[in-house]
């Protein structure tokens, strides 16, 4: 094989939110003297989903367990289907304008949201079914490369047979796994997560 | 064309944890990453049309009213494969501080002017041959706190989107030469030197348009080669 060439990772920094995620205007332009406008954004939602819609929300903490204000977070995902909105993925299944990626800088608190629909199973290795998750990728100062985590959902069936979630020791699965709250009438799931520490939430090497 | 995504090559990026970028300390994952298969989430990624792009979106001159103050460059280059295939339609964004090393960003407070006319985020596509260009103007060192006197050489960020969600990549692109580098802990977070060359610009005298702007050139290199015939990818 020969040596890869690879251009290497590098952090985003702490400005990034002006060309990243520049809907968050209040936090890098509070006196509205620049612009610059989103390729994209944390809602997901297009006009002709289907599916259950949801919000998922979190908070980012660091090893000190002080929530991370300058973070940004994707998450790529399949449709109510389990269908992902990819070439790769070339199943003849209806399908709607989703995209299924979504971008989402932290507040000053720390918090990041998307608002999304839940997505279905889908396919795995030997042909075993994954259960429904999203796979989320973390950016930060600090972070010198990005950090890939999934987030899955309470009470499915499928969790117990997921081929992912069983390579993960049992003691710390629970770190992948949502939490379903209701919040006026809207279905939502909150997924914090720990970057270090005492219950750190699993980060895969892919 | 099916790709797979050898994890060796990952060793020319940076440690999670690079004591000498002290932000790391608390920021890096303190217990070993799991390795798992790679399976059709992370092997598709989002896909971008033109529809993501406007006219001039490339062109960081052009924003505002008035040029921006600093020295305007051209910025080209390749967007490739690791076996230096081009990736056509790849979404490539980019922000940079101003040619005084001035960030647009609140939270940056160095004391250097702001330019009314100088944003500092741009995006493109790729073309059919992997091709994307920007202009723009030479961002400025600027200072740091990492540590005493600390100082960022002269960089763009770059994030690009390839064929899959394991080919993402968000870098930094430094200018030839710069007397930084060797005190810049995240430029040397990388520590094979010739993957650092690989974050360093070419200057392209033959791209230079005489009486306009000095050119660099920034080939981009994703994760992904082609399967041979026994390395499916469904393990």
């Amino acid at each position: 094989m020969s040596e890869s060439e690879i251009t290497p990772s590098q952090t985003v920094g702490p400005f990034f939110a002006y060309g990243l995620t520049p809907n968050n205007r209040t936090e890098w332009d509070p006196n509205g003297q620049y612009h610059w406008k989103n390729t994209v954004d944390g809602n997901l939602i297009t006009p002709d989903v289907t599916g259950d819609r949801i919000r998922i929300e979190g908070t980012i903490y660091d090893g000190d367990g002080k929530p991370i204000p300058d973070a940004m977070l994707e998450i790529w995902q399949a449709d109510a289907q389990g269908r992902y909105a990819n070439p790769r993925d070339n199943r003849a299944l209806p399908n709607a304008q989703f995209k299924g990626f979504g971008r989402s800088s932290t507040d000053k608190q720390g918090v990041f949201a998307f608002d999304t629909i839940k997505p279905g199973a889908v396919p795995g290795p030997g042909g075993k079914p994954q259960a429904p998750h999203v796979v989320f990728c973390i950016y930060s100062r600090g972070m010198l490369r990005q950090i890939y985590t999934r987030m899955y959902f309470p009470d499915e069936v499928g969790n117990a047979a997921d081929p992912v979630l069983n390579i993960v020791p049992t003691d710390r699965r629970s770190t992948l796994i949502a939490t379903k709250e209701s919040r006026g009438g809207q279905t939502l799931y909150r997924f914090d997560i720990r970057v270090q520490g005492d219950n750190e939430t699993v980060f895969f090497d892919i | 064309m099916s790709l797979i995504y050898p994890r060796e090559s990952l060793s020319a990026f940076p440690k999670h944890l690079s004591p000498g970028y002290k932000s790391t300390v608390k920021r890096s994952p303190s217990k070993p990453l799991i390795i798992m298969p790679h399976t059709l989430s992370e092997l598709t990624g989002p896909v971008y049309g033109h529809d993501a792009i406007q006219d001039g979106d490339n062109d960081l001159t052009r924003q505002h009213k008035g040029e921006p103050l600093g020295e305007r460059i051209i910025v080209h280059g390749h967007v490739l494969d690791e076996d230096k295939r081009p990736i056509p339609d790849a979404l490539v964004e980019l922000w940079q501080a101003n040619a005084c090393g001035r960030y647009v960003h609140i939270v940056d407070q160095h004391p250097a002017p702001l330019d009314p006319n100088f944003t500092g985020a741009g995006r493109t596509l790729t073309d059919k041959q992997g091709y994307y260009k920007f202009i723009t103007v030479k961002p400025g060192a600027y200072p740091w706190g990492n540590h005493h006197n600390a100082w960022r050489p002269n960089h763009i960020h770059f994030s690009i989107f390839g064929h899959s969600f394991l080919s993402r990549l968000v870098t930094q692109m430094y200018f030839p030469g710069d007397p930084l580098f060797p005190y810049d802990p995240i430029f040397n977070s990388v520590t094979d030197p010739k993957a650092r060359e690989r974050m360093i610009a070419s200057f392209d005298m033959e791209n230079t348009v005489p009486d306009w702007a000095l050119c660099y050139r920034f080939d981009i290199v994703l994760r992904g080669r082609e399967a041979t015939p026994l390395d499916d990818d469904k393990h």
